[in-house]
């Protein structure tokens, strides 16, 4: 059966680099935003095996805390830091830009209209670290 | 009758958009202190006795369970994107939503048991 092949419209794919976030230092700011999820995935599991080392008794507890002092965790543990702080500042200033810039009716800026996230933030954070440290 | 699929977006999204304020709230500091500060002996750890004692509390394991889940499905959400769009994996979609999800849900289901059986 003859085919009629001269003037096919071919379907536009766009040719899109394997590394198409080192192009523009805003799409590796996306990436390494994105990238987070990994860690906080990470730390997660951290969190879900000291737990279970609580749970199994003092010697698999000393095992968890040895394991966060070997370098490579240790490295590892401060990537994590940077990343969810990456993570954080970024969620919290995104919020203001859709919730406040509406009910407001005009642009507010994201750092003034963030400064409640960054309270709440730094509130738990003490709340969590007194408990933690067992002070209360 | 309408006769558009469902689409289970809202429900993913929401748990990655509560999760999101969860990990960025409490994790820095979980981190800080036992990831950081504790191994380097930059501040006291309390030690095991007074650490399961905290974990004992029914509040402590309510606040775990809700941080652990909420973080297991806020990233599982996002680094499905991730994985489909920085790596262009976008054609396994339904393996990585598979392992991603099912990820999460091993991790919760991990949490509540183990958060069940503490002495």
């Amino acid at each position: 059966m003859p085919q009629y092949t001269t003037y096919q419209p071919k379907p536009y794919r766009p040719r899109m680099s394997a590394y198409w976030y080192l192009d523009q230092w805003n799409y590796l700011r996306y990436a390494m935003r994105e990238s987070s999820s990994f860690f906080v995935a990470y730390f997660a599991a951290i969190t879900l095996l000291q737990i279970a080392a609580l749970d199994r008794g003092p010697t698999a507890y000393a095992h968890f805390q040895a394991l966060m002092r070997c370098p490579v965790i240790l490295i590892l543990n401060v990537l994590a830091l940077a990343f969810i702080l990456l993570h954080a500042v970024t969620w919290f200033l995104l919020v203001p830009r859709v919730a406040l810039r509406q009910m407001l009716g005009r642009p507010t800026p994201d750092v003034i209209a963030s400064v409640p996230n960054f309270a709440v933030w730094f509130g738990a954070s003490l709340i969590v670290a007194l408990f933690i440290l067992r002070v209360i | 009758m309408s006769s558009a699929k469902r689409s289970n977006e809202p429900i993913v999204w929401f748990l990655f958009g509560v999760g999101g304020f969860f990990a960025a709230y409490f994790l820095p500091i979980h981190i800080i202190l036992y990831g950081i500060a504790f191994p380097l002996r930059l501040l006291h750890d309390p030690g095991y006795d007074r650490t399961l004692a905290l974990l004992q509390n029914p509040l402590t394991r309510i606040y775990l369970f809700v941080l652990l889940t909420f973080c297991f499905f806020h990233a599982a959400h996002r680094m499905r994107l991730t994985l489909s769009d920085i790596l262009n994996m976008r054609h396994l979609n339904t393996i990585l939503a598979f392992l991603c999800y099912g990820g999460a849900i091993v991790g919760t289901v991990c949490t509540i048991w183990k958060l069940a059986v503490v002495p």
